[in-house]
């Protein structure tokens, strides 16, 4: 017999996770000698209030459910893929080169184009650490998260001293050229009050297409059958012939080349041109995101808006109270992680105690 | 009459909805052997916890030597004088003997003088009870038998009156395994109590005074071992009357299916798993290979199934060689091959524990195009297979939804062997068919695997159960140490005669 409902284990625990975690966010701005109630209001406002909000939220939203997907997939193979962060930069170095030197003639075009070159990009970035890990037992945990530093310095290098535009004291490329900008949610949505310079724009709909395909993978596949095999037990998967080696290296290409597209949003979509460090930590909120949605696509969709929520809403929040820094929105999101990633079994453990007694008892 | 050395009164445990124990009695005179016997799940574990202090019971008491004791710890049980040898030995390897016995009831924080006070005590009692261990030994060079004896040795040191053992013949030597029983002889001598756990009736029989058979977390009956018998116990265990002979007609060889030739297996760390060996089974023939575990059995299984490659030698079946080194030697190869492999660990390989046994029954077989639907898996089609197999292999619950996990340990073996014997492979490889299997379900596998042979199949058969091999096997291969150390019919040989090749004792050296 399993312990919990499935319904308890995907919705009731992440939902009273993120309570729990509310609950200290609102103790500690209570601390600091503002209105806990007032902060929250400003902060679902600020995310959900208006099409503006809704803009950045879903903006954020589509990052988080890239970087989500990958480490996900990555999680199905029992492979923690912290590289996020480095494969999503080589993604929007993947995304600036198809962009500056390809004229395309139409947005959908250049969409199909910078979608493959950000996956090839970010997976290649993760097909290093792969090798590694599958060939000589290096662990992916460490590699990757070294690979986020050398993706981060890799870039720098290459956007100061080859992309830079002549004369510019940015480090980043020229501005992509008309015919590759996607078309932002006041063209497509703006009967719902979408303005122009609103962020949103159709890379949002690439996500959830990449939320269906993961799924599709995951639990109708073949491979993911493999993959959720290997994950569960690698002497199984020897034992059945799936080849520890290929797996690893599939479920890491994949991992990377979702990542890697989170470059379509943000670098094709948003700024239309590559600027240094762009990814500014999406690649780690996946981790979360991740771990919160249960590492299923239906999750990660869900973790990802709790996240561009925060995201935003605490962006209003800063602006709104000043007396909330930078940093208070930080120590929020932290706490937010904290409580669903890394205490999950402090809610979990009461929770199954307590379904236990109340099931039944058999003879 | 003086008062028992254990008695249990009405004790009860339920994990969840799942209730390990009923309201269970015991009563055990000192200075007896009692034994308890039943099935896996029975409820024998979970009463030996509550006893040592793991678990604490949901009602009940405990009455050690006549008085309440409450056992909330080990600790707790430690003080009630109550000692207990685990399946799995829990010994710091690289550590002496003496070492391994004081651990954790050290005099003081300094070690010597509670070593060389514990070496004292430790040669006492070895000559008080017939151990012969050397206590200055380093646990690690000792043999599984001596380890044992460590076990028992930490108990006395702790003043143990009341000994639990649990399957304590799982890993021994026939000849080994007697020793033990002549050890525990001995300790009932001196006033010890001592209560064995096993599935194995026929130890039951051999060296216990009362028995108690448990069944679905109740204590059925409780008997002297004198007034009953093997089958009356597989009666009490099981709740209905069960084959323990298995019944088969002489087996009628055929061609060679199966050919290996010199075959060599050195594992990454540089030892040599399996030197040279060479055999044959031929079609409707089974080959029993007996041995202690460890001895290489398992590398022969594991090559043969492709999950390692060999390091040099050749295999052929129907005369057709097999890739055992290169690019082809793996489990999908093996399957496409017409090799079925029932592997040793059902849990650990055999398996996905959390996936559903519709998902299990295709595993490993999960290219097999009626599986699928275009790009997709057909899920359909798979459950379906699943549910039908269930069916035809009497598994229960007959649930294609449920996860392997939430099945029996019999189940699970079932639903094994329907996944790799329903194919009609020419050659099964089996490893511990029955281990961890309820008896019921021990008679079902057993029959599907005679059925194969009947059908002229070839089967490979790897089990440490004698009974097991001498009741199976057409022929039996002995392994000792990577090698086949003998060959021998069934009907040509005995327990003895194979404990003797188990041990290394090679042909010559027996005669001499």
């Amino acid at each position: 017999m399993d312990k919990m409902p499935k319904w308890a284990d995907v919705i009731l625990i992440p939902l009273i996770s993120v309570l729990l975690a509310l609950l200290a966010s609102g103790a500690v701005v209570a601390f600091i000698g503002e209105s806990p109630v007032e902060a929250m209001r400003i902060m679902i406002d600020g995310a959900f209030g208006s099409a503006y909000g809704w803009g950045y939220t879903l903006f954020y939203t589509t990052n988080f459910i890239f970087t989500g997907l990958a480490v996900a997939v990555a999680f199905h193979a029992r492979m923690f893929n912290i590289g996020g962060e480095g494969q999503a930069a080589l993604g929007g170095l993947g995304v600036a080169i198809m962009a500056l030197y390809i004229p395309w003639p139409h947005w959908s075009l250049a969409l199909i184009g910078c979608t493959i070159a950000a996956a090839l990009f970010g997976a290649a970035w993760a097909a290093i650490p792969a090798y590694l890990q599958a060939k000589r037992g290096s662990h992916i945990v460490i590699t990757t998260i070294m690979f986020n530093f050398i993706a981060s310095a890799l870039l720098v290098y290459l956007l100061v001293n080859v992309f830079r535009v002549e004369g510019s004291m940015a480090p980043e490329t020229a501005r992509f050229a008309e015919g590759t900008h996607l078309p932002s949610a006041s063209t497509f949505a703006g009967f719902l009050g979408f303005r122009p310079s609103t962020p949103l724009n159709v890379s949002f709909f690439v996500a959830l297409a990449a939320c269906v395909a993961v799924w599709l993978l995951i639990w109708r596949t073949r491979l993911g059958y493999e993959i959720r095999a290997f994950g569960h037990s690698e002497t199984a998967a020897v034992y059945a012939g799936i080849s520890p080696v290929k797996i690893t290296m599939i479920a890491m290409l994949i991992s990377g080349a979702l990542a890697g597209m989170m470059a379509i949003n943000s670098v094709q979509g948003e700024a239309e041109r590559l600027v240094i460090d762009y990814v500014q930590g999406a690649g780690f909120v996946g981790i979360a995101v991740a771990l919160m949605g249960r590492s299923h696509p239906v999750g990660v969709l869900l973790a990802a808006l709790l996240f561009g929520a925060l995201y935003q809403g605490g962006a209003e929040l800063e602006f709104e109270m000043p007396a909330i820094s930078r940093e208070m929105i930080v120590v929020i999101q932290a706490l937010v992680i904290l409580f669903t990633g890394a205490l999950d079994n402090m809610v979990r453990m009461p929770m199954e105690k307590l379904f236990l007694s109340l099931r039944p008892r058999s003879e | 009459m003086t008062a028992p050395a254990i008695e249990l009164k009405g004790i009860s445990k339920a994990f969840g909805p799942v209730q390990a124990n009923k309201d269970i009695s015991l009563s055990v005179q000192k200075g007896a052997i009692h034994g308890i016997v039943g099935e896996n799940g029975a409820g024998k574990s979970t009463l030996m916890s509550i006893l040592y202090g793991f678990y604490k019971a949901d009602a009940g008491e405990i009455w050690i030597n006549g008085q309440q004791t409450p056992i909330p710890d080990s600790q707790a049980a430690i003080r009630a004088g109550i000692g207990m040898v685990h399946q799995h030995f829990k010994l710091v390897e690289n550590f002496t003997v003496v070492e391994n016995v004081i651990l954790g009831a050290e005099d003081g924080a300094l070690i010597r003088p509670s070593v060389a006070k514990a070496r004292k005590l430790l040669i006492e009692l070895e000559k008080e009870y017939g151990l012969e261990v050397n206590p200055d030994a380093v646990v690690e060079d000792l043999s599984v038998g001596h380890q044992q004896r460590v076990e028992i040795l930490k108990q006395l040191y702790r003043q143990a009156d009341i000994l639990i053992l649990d399957e304590p013949t799982g890993v021994l030597t026939p000849s080994e395994a007697d020793q033990l029983f002549r050890i525990l002889g001995r300790l009932k001598d001196e006033g010890k109590t001592i209560i064995l756990i096993t599935h194995k009736l026929r130890e039951i029989m051999d060296v216990t005074d009362t028995v108690s058979v448990m069944r679905r977390g109740e204590m059925t009956a409780t008997v002297k071992t004198a007034e009953t018998s093997p089958a009356g116990l597989a009666e009490l265990m099981v709740g209905r009357k069960v084959l323990l002979e298995v019944e088969k007609k002489a087996a009628t060889p055929g061609e060679v299916v199966l050919d290996v030739k010199d075959l060599r297996v050195v594992d990454s760390t540089g030892v040599e798993r399996l030197k040279s060996i060479s055999f044959q089974i031929r079609a409707g023939e089974i080959l029993g290979i007996a041995g202690v575990a460890g001895n290489g059995q398992s590398e022969l299984l594991e090559v043969l199934g492709g999950m390692i490659p060999a390091t040099s030698g050749s295999v052929t079946l129907h005369g057709q060689p097999i890739d055992i080194t290169g690019r082809e030697s793996d489990g999908q190869s093996r399957r496409r091959r017409g090799i079925g492999h029932v592997p040793e660990d059902r849990q650990v390989e055999g398996l996905i524990m959390p996936y559903e046994a519709w998902e299990n029954v295709a595993f490993g077989y999960h290219h097999d195009p009626k599986y699928q639907a275009g790009i997709l898996m057909n899920n359909s089609a798979i459950k379906a297979d699943c549910a039908e197999k269930m069916e035809r292999y009497d598994v229960r619950p007959p649930n294609p939804r449920l996860p392997a996990r939430n099945f029996s340990g019999g189940n699970q073996q079932k639903i094994v062997v329907a996944r790799e014997m329903d194919r009609h492979p020419d050659l099964l490889l089996v490893g511990q068919p029955t281990r961890g299997v309820d008896i019921g379900a021990i008679e079902f596998i057993h029959k599907q695997i005679i059925a194969l042979r009947d059908a002229g199949k070839a089967v490979l058969l790897v089990s440490v159960e004698l009974d097991e091999i001498l009741g199976l096997s057409d022929r039996i291969a002995v392994m000792f140490d990577g090698v086949i150390s003998g060959e021998r019919l069934p009907e040509d040989t005995n327990e003895g005669d194979l404990g003797l090749l188990m041990a290394g004792v090679t042909e010559r050296q027996g005669a001499a």
